[in-house]
């Protein structure tokens, strides 16, 4: 037996148990980071509940809690409420959910918290599936994707977190990609900052799920916002701004052709999905501009 | 110490007043929306310091009130019905995090069918979720309780949270005269909140409640055996001192005119009162009936039961719910193993739900059968025994035959 020893300052503990390529262990490592020590987590089960530990061995060196799927908000909101009721206005309660946990089971008690103005910064990790319990279709699951549950892909439209959270207007609000650090960073940075719900929204591609080479998330997450399937957007007091224009909007061919998630791809499939980004990224165009 | 005339919710209210609580999550339900809207009053004019969170569900309000008990004050929220239905998945990680929570509950059935009223469906469907159960017969009651509620539950033995439960409408709308005790002795009996095993502090972390392996859950559900346990004994040592605080008696069991009774009812709620005003008046003709209340549900005082039950010959016990499918309801299940290897005949009675009145005549019939059976005369009792003989020809399934 080797006794291993490892050193690090970062609040993520080393030797973290995700998947060979996951996105989300540089997500969460980025995100602690900017947030620092003083935070309190709120984290559901699925993936990111590697981060919770397992028995005596935690993963995060933050306080935390890990709580019911449906819930991660509304504990955070007592959370920081009873902070509040004891004068600590200083440490930041930060749930961080997958895409199921969020715009499936959990959007009752987000959109509870955003309509209270709740002092808590919502993070939600979107890996477009129930990953951690074996490849399910979530609500966030785009259109023609296959999952163990969409096996011939899923029918219908993603819902539009982000567009659910501007409808709340809460004070701060971003979508983010690992393919862009400096961008998700700063976004932390001023989500941390905001007194009041925030919520970020960052994409985190899975080579499980999407069935794709582990080398090449980060490639992915890339070309996603290249074309426009993933838009970079931030939403402060009440407006909208594209921080990263799409740079070929709508050619998603090199995005889904390396997905075995897409492979059952119809012709007019891609060509409605090519559709329905254009289409989303005119409408937020067309709110930026207002 | 001042009377005040208040129904059950409003004894409630000022008992949560008392205890000082930090964070409040309400959401409103017939018939417990009084305390959620006079918790909001007490949170508005300063008479309680906490915050006020308007929860878009009972299910929030319980996950609200585990993230705020852990930061380290008292949390509050109040339920009925299927709103405690919607919290069972978080009641568990209350009581499986040992976070001392006190909780209303104002009974009412569970649908379906919708109904508004009194029965204790609610809150027996919760009784293996960990929490201790007591059950008010009166309004003072409401208020005693939960005063005592927070001693047991936050007892560093104990930490396990307490169901405060009083019988929709006929204690939470009903007026009575009650002691409300001066602000300085309830809260020198309570004492502020002092956070014990988990809780989330930044400069002090932990991270609660992640997967358990095979090898600790066991032991953690035997840890909260043992807190169940350990409450059956300080329940006794809060109440004998709460008895020296406010001159009030408080009883895990009430037992009324035991000691040679032929015939008794076991019973929970505010239908315990009319129960003993029965007892009276069986004993003014010379019929040596008896009668015996159970406030604490949770742990079952199963030792204590036995002892004020094991020489009656004849024991009809009542439950407020139907506990569909079982071998007995649940009150009846209990008593009937508490006084398991005994020589008593144990009848179970099922009634009062949806709130239909346990009245006097209710008992004079429950009391006529068992006294029959102590007499010889026959062996049969009539367990569902407020039900309309025509009960199978209401609301009959469309498509079914005429008969």
């Amino acid at each position: 037996m080797y006794k291993i020893v490892a050193k690090t300052d970062s609040l993520v503990t080393p030797g973290i148990s995700a998947c060979q390529g996951c996105a989300l262990e540089l997500i969460m490592r980025n995100v602690m980071d900017v947030l620092g020590s003083d935070t309190v987590l709120i984290i559901p089960p699925g993936c990111s509940a590697m981060f919770s530990g397992s028995g005596i061995e935690g993963g995060v060196k933050v306080a935390g809690i890990q709580g019911n799927l449906e819930n991660s908000a509304a504990i955070a909101c007592g959370i920081a409420n009873g902070f509040k009721n004891q004068g600590n206005t200083h440490t930041k309660v930060v749930a961080f959910a997958g895409d199921g946990g969020t715009v499936d089971i959990g959007l009752q008690a987000l959109s509870g918290a955003m309509e209270r103005n709740e002092n808590i910064l919502y993070i939600c990790y979107d890996n477009e599936a129930y990953m951690n319990t074996g490849i399910q279709g979530s609500s966030s699951t785009p259109s023609g994707a296959s999952t163990t549950t969409t096996p011939a892909g899923k029918l219908g439209h993603s819902k539009d977190l982000m567009r659910i959270v501007m409808a709340h207007d809460v004070p701060y609000a971003a979508s983010a990609s690992v393919a862009n650090l400096p961008d998700l960073r700063r976004k932390v940075h001023r989500a941390r900052e905001t007194q009041g719900t925030s919520v970020l929204h960052i994409h985190s591609p899975c080579p499980t799920g999407w069935g794709y080479h582990s080398s090449k998330s980060i490639e992915l997450a890339r070309e996603a916002v290249q074309s426009g399937a993933w838009l970079l957007i931030e939403f402060e007091n009440g407006e909208i701004r594209i921080n990263q224009e799409p740079g070929k909007l709508g050619d998603i061919d090199a995005y889904i052709n390396g997905q075995k998630r897409f492979r059952g791809f119809t012709v007019e499939q891609r060509e409605q999905l090519k559709k329905d980004i254009i289409a989303r990224y005119q409408a937020i165009r067309a709110a930026a501009q207002v | 110490m001042p009377i005040k005339m208040l129904d059950g919710n409003g004894a409630a209210v000022e008992a949560i007043r008392l205890v000082r609580p930090g964070v409040i999550a309400a959401y409103p339900i017939t018939p417990q929306s009084s305390i959620a809207e006079h918790l909001a009053d007490e949170v508005a004019d300063g008479r309680i310091k906490a915050e006020y969170i308007r929860v878009e569900s009972e299910h929030s309000a319980m996950s609200a009130c585990v993230g705020a008990q852990l930061t380290g004050v008292r949390a509050v929220t109040a339920t009925s019905s299927v709103g405690l239905a919607l919290m069972h998945e978080v009641c568990g990680v209350t009581s499986g995090c040992r976070l001392p929570m006190v909780m209303y509950v104002v009974n009412r059935s569970l649908a379906a069918p919708w109904s508004l009223w009194c029965d204790h469906s609610d809150t027996m469907a919760e009784r293996d979720s960990g929490w201790l159960q007591f059950y008010a017969g009166n309004v003072q009651d409401v208020l005693d309780l939960y005063l005592a509620g927070i001693r047991i539950s936050e007892h560093p033995e104990v930490l396990t949270p307490s169901m405060i439960c009083q019988d929709g409408f006929f204690l939470s709308h009903s007026m009575q005269k009650v002691n409300v005790p001066e602000d300085d002795t309830a809260f020198g009996f309570v004492g502020s909140y002092q956070r014990r095993n988990m809780y989330l502090d930044p400069e002090d972390t932990m991270f609660v409640n992640d997967l358990t392996p095979t090898d600790d859950y066991g032991e953690m559900r035997y840890q909260q055996m043992v807190g169940f346990r350990n409450a059956a004994r300080v329940t006794e040592e809060v109440f004998a001192e709460f008895e020296k605080t406010f001159g009030r008696k408080l009883e895990v069991i009430r037992p009324y005119m035991l000691e040679d009774a032929e015939a008794a009812v076991v019973t929970m709620g505010s239908m315990s009162g009319t129960a003993r005003y029965v007892v009276d008046e069986l004993r003014k003709q010379g019929i040596r009936a008896g009668a015996l209340q159970i406030v604490m549900y949770r742990p079952f005082p199963a030792e204590m039961i036995a002892r004020a039950l094991k020489h009656v010959p004849v024991i009809g016990v009542v439950d407020r719910s139907a506990g569909l499918g079982g071998a007995q309801p649940p009150v009846c299940t209990e008593v009937t193993a508490a006084l398991h290897g005994g020589t008593n005949d144990i009848r179970s009675f099922i009634g009062g739900l949806a709130g239909r009145d346990i009245s006097n005549h209710s008992f004079e019939r429950i009391f006529a059968d068992i006294i029959a059976i102590r007499a010889g005369k026959t062996n049969t009792h009539c367990q569902w025994f407020d039900v309309k003989v025509n009960a199978m020809d209401i609301r009959t399934v469309s498509g079914e035959e005429e008969s």
